[in-house]
């Protein structure tokens, strides 16, 4: 009974950084509909700061307290400045395009803290006042452990107060129930949501400074905190504080009882119950539904036409360009190196992996935030072949598309039914559980409670966990770098084409209906549900051939093509090309693989990588491909004149 | 128009409908029947329950109690992709159509659902049904704009979009929810003439809301008058304009608003 009191306490202090971050993130989507990928990097940076700030004055009670307080408050002004100079730019901007902006902040957050403090982890030191254990029936418990069980309530109670009592709380409630009062408050709109920016940031960066003497302060902190605070916010309800409490409370209790049930697999675990929640209550435990055919922010998308004749000449030349390199590479070996090569294959498995995630984001109004899962699944597919049937390539290869699309037929079966945030956490929540399967190798975990082991009785290694499958490599025929520079590029190039034919023929209209207005799209008899479902499959297909290709350049494969960086990777490359058009995953996915390259030598190159995003996203708001749609692009008949709103 | 006399027969029957919002009765008791080739209003301030009757009988919204019978048969219960096959057309009081497809390949959609091709994965969507849409693009004077995106057309030629949109499935049924609003006055009159042409020829029966009481009665065959949820009078269109009941409604204060966005 003791240890279990001792346990559920232990669960409940680890609640309030969860609850702190998740609460903050969550009352910045509820007012400005922004899913802030930055939000990861306040939390770190509110432990960074909050640790030289104790250094400096944290010696007393008081001075550790004003320490943590300060480095909150300093927290929330970053955000403010990245709301000013960033995020009120692009509030206009095509939905789900901010996710971008925000994503390049987390990038220059990165190098600027390692740049400022360091790559050493960071010990915390420790409360002063509250150094020693307290005695909960005769367990020790540390008594800073209580001081965090206590700080969570009384935060909620503070925002409580904030949201009923004073009339800017008023207005966050009243904007976050109801879009349409957003837009109808003109000037107070930027200052409800530079406060509300100010707000959200200083809640994680209080999260963040509050455990430095439990965790201390480290450069992984921004991505491990952000998967669990969407987690928590999404099963707490989008824009519900409450919610985000009580949905911390349960994570936390689950964290320290799964840790004695099922070591190593907490995460795995807040994720499998954020799906079972999602299923049943599709808008979290205290969210509101989202309403349908909300307005798009942004301007609407121009229908499909056949590409211009110009259009269709630079796609030609391009084609011919990746088709001749390899004589290039032989005639001019100097100038056109095997590297060359090497990268063009790498471009086209990206591009090809892009253009099926655009296949169901794009047209399908579905944003997979877990795309990897179909990626490194088809991959693993084919190398499981490979490794334990002897498959020949002819016949591996092939397994990944099919493995990966009857996974994503699987997970799709569950994600179509939701749409919005809602969609993209719980396609990240199979992606992370799918990720789990392969990294903690679950299947020799399973085999050898069926008896099935080696002979000291550990699991047989499936997956290979952390060390993946190795000495993966095609036939002779397949095997030669020009060999296989052909099959790479000509089966990306035919599966653009086949991709680009759904999409102009009435399954791709139909996709495009439902993202377009649900409410008609029903009222035409359309069954949107079937075509989400088979559209996600497809994507699947499409994005397990990438992973086929990816998986015969290496000859391995790891857990890491699985992971949700590769996710966002994927969808980085989309909204950088530009979502509303079908060219926009190959030019976001050939720039970003190529600055990778480029920039990956480089030491600071996350920052270089993350401003260059940034520009991006501020001078070419619809994307790379937006640039078409610019007056000089129309000069230059890349696109249509504009047609005249009535 | 054909002249030919066609039969009555009741294609809609709606009995005792009712639903409520959070202690409000948005719809209490609504029972009327439509017959084919007949153009039945239902009238009423704004928030007396006209649209959400709508949703009821197309099969958007579950009514709490009540019985919906198309041509005989219940279709309580069935979504709204079921209702449209059974030959259900809607038009929405605010307009619902794909913004980022044309005049004409909204109605090719329409046109591609009904003859189950929506899930064809070749053929260019642009080369179905191209002749039909035009068709009845031209019927509903949108033939000329056939090429516009949708995102960027006026109010008015939306709605006519619409309507063009909801005869694709050759409809027994037609639900026009506000099908005038926000056009001219001469427009509207248009519309409704070529409305009431298309019932005569095809012997169908439509149900449409109206805020414009000239449209109303210059169109409809019978008038429904629906009050904070109750029906409270039904008739030609004589009949209703004498009842008092409706003349203090209509001159007692409660304001009447076109119902087109702000
Ligand atoms: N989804 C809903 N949730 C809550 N209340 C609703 C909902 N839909 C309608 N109502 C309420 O039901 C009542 C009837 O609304 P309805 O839209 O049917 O009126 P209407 O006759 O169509 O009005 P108008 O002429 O303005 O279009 C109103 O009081 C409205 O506020
Ligand atoms: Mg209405």
């Amino acid at each position: 009974m003791a240890d279990f009191i001792v346990s559920l306490l232990t669960g409940l202090s680890s609640a309030a950084a969860m609850f702190l971050v998740a609460s903050g993130l969550s009352i910045i989507f509820g007012v400005t509909r922004i899913v802030n990928f930055a939000h990861g990097s306040f939390y770190m940076l509110g432990a960074y700061i909050g640790y030289t700030l104790v250094q400096a004055i944290g010696s007393t009670a008081v001075g550790f307290w004003a320490a943590v307080l300060i480095a909150a408050v300093a927290v929330g002004a970053i955000g403010v400045v990245m709301e000013i100079l960033l995020l009120r730019r692009i509030y206009r901007a095509p939905e789900l395009f901010q996710l971008i902006a925000t994503f390049g902040v987390i990038l220059v957050i990165q190098d600027v803290t390692l740049w400022v403090w360091g790559s050493e982890d960071l010990v915390g030191p420790q409360a002063p006042g509250l150094k020693g254990a307290a005695d909960i029936l005769g367990k020790p418990i540390p008594e800073y452990d209580l001081a965090l069980i206590a700080i969570s309530p009384l935060v909620l109670v503070g925002l409580w107060a904030l949201f009923k009592l004073t009339r800017w709380g008023t207005l966050v409630r009243a904007a976050t129930q109801d879009r349409q009062m957003v837009a109808a408050l003109g000037v107070n709109q930027r200052w409800l949501f530079t406060g509300v920016l100010f707000l959200g940031s200083a809640l994680a960066g209080l999260g963040g400074a509050v455990q430095i003497p439990k965790g201390g302060a480290d450069l992984l902190m921004d991505f491990n905190i952000l998967a669990v605070a969407f987690v928590v916010v999404v099963v707490g309800g989008m824009g519900s504080v409450f919610g985000a409490f009580w949905a911390a409370v349960l994570f936390g209790i689950l964290q320290t009882f799964g840790i004695q049930i099922l070591p190593n697999s907490t995460l795995v675990l807040m994720f499998l119950v954020m799906a079972v929640v999602l299923i049943f209550r599709p808008w979290g435990l205290l969210g509101m539904p989202e309403t349908l055919g909300q307005a798009h922010p942004g301007p609407p998308e121009q229908p499909l036409r056949p590409a211009l004749p110009r259009v269709r000449i630079l796609g030609g030349a391009a084609t011919a360009l990746l088709l001749a390199l390899p004589v290039a590479h032989l005639v001019l070996p100097q100038l056109v190196g095997a590297f060359t090569l090497v990268l063009v294959i790498e471009i086209m498995v990206f591009v090809l992996f892009a253009a099926a995630l655009h296949f169901i984001m794009g047209p399908g109004g579905m944003v997979s935030f877990g795309h990897a899962a179909y990626f490194g699944g088809g991959a693993y597919a084919a190398a499981l072949l490979v490794k334990f049937a002897d498959a020949p390539f002819e016949i591996a290869f092939w397994a990944a598309p099919v493995g990966a699309a009857l996974l994503a037929f699987l997970f799709g079966w569950f994600c179509v039914r939701l749409s919005g945030v809602y969609f993209a956490m719980l396609t990240l929540a199979f992606a992370q559980i799918a990720w789990a399967f392969v990294f903690q190798d679950m299947p020799g975990s399973v085999l050898r409670t069926f008896g099935i082991a080696d002979e000291f009785g550990a699991p047989l290694k499936i997956t290979g966990g952390d060390d993946g499958l190795n000495d993966i490599w095609p036939s002779a025929w397949a095997g030669t770098r020009i060999a296989y520079y052909y099959i790479a590029v000509g089966l990306s190039v035919a599966a653009l084409w086949i991709m680009r034919r759904f999409l102009y023929a009435p399954f791709g209209y139909t996709l495009r209906a439902g993202r377009d207005s649900p409410l008609r799209a029903a009222a035409i008899g359309i069954d949107l549900t079937r075509h989400r479902w088979l559209a996600f499959a497809l994507s699947g297909a499409f994005t397990g051939l990438a992973g086929a290709l990816f998986l015969f350049s290496k000859g391995s494969v790891f857990p890491t093509t699985l992971e949700i960086a590769r996710s966002f990777d994927a969808l980085l490359m989309v909204l950088l090309g530009g979502v509303q058009s079908l060219f926009g995953p190959i030019f976001g996915a050939a720039a970003l693989t190529w600055l990778n390259d480029l920039f990956s030598v480089l030491s600071y190159w996350r920052f270089l990588l993350g401003v260059t995003i940034i520009a991006l996203v501020l001078l070419l708001p619809q994307g790379i491909v937006g640039f078409a749609g610019t007056r000089l692009g129309r000069r230059l008949r890349l696109a249509r004149p504009e047609e005249i709103t009535a | 128009m054909s002249g030919a006399p066609h039969e009555r027969v009741p294609v809609l029957e709606v009995e005792s409908l009712s639903r409520s919002f959070g202690g409000v009765r948005a719809v209490d008791r609504v029972s009327f029947t439509l017959f084919s080739n007949e153009l039945l209003a239902m009238i009423g301030p704004n928030g007396a329950g006209k649209t959400t009757c709508f949703n009821m009988v197309n099969g958007q919204l579950r009514p709490d109690a009540g019985a919906v019978r198309l041509n005989g048969r219940s279709i309580l219960g069935l979504p709204p992709r079921s209702i449209w096959r059974l030959g259900v057309g809607r038009t929405f009081q605010i307009t619902a159509t794909f913004a980022s497809m044309t005049v004409r390949e909204n109605v090719q959609m329409a046109l591609v659902s009904h003859y189950r091709r929506s899930r064809a994965l070749w053929r260019p969507a642009r080369d179905h049904y191209f002749d039909e849409a035009m068709a009845l693009l031209e019927r509903v004077g949108m033939d000329r704009q056939y090429d516009r995106a949708c995102g960027v057309l006026a109010y008015g030629d939306l709605k006519r979009v619409e309507l063009a949109v909801a005869l694709a499935n050759e409809p027994g049924l037609l639900l026009m929810d506000e099908p005038t609003a926000g056009m001219a006055p001469r427009e509207r009159m248009e519309l409704m003439q070529l409305t009431t042409g298309i019932v005569r020829e095809r012997n169908i029966g439509v149900l449409f809301t109206e805020h414009d009481m000239d449209v109303v009665f210059a169109h409809a065959d019978r008038i429904m008058v629906l009050d904070r949820g109750q029906l409270i009078s039904e008739g030609t269109p004589m009949a209703v304009r004498s009842d008092r009941k409706v003349q203090e409604i209509y001159l007692g204060g409660s304001a009447v608003h076109d119902g087109g966005p702000a």
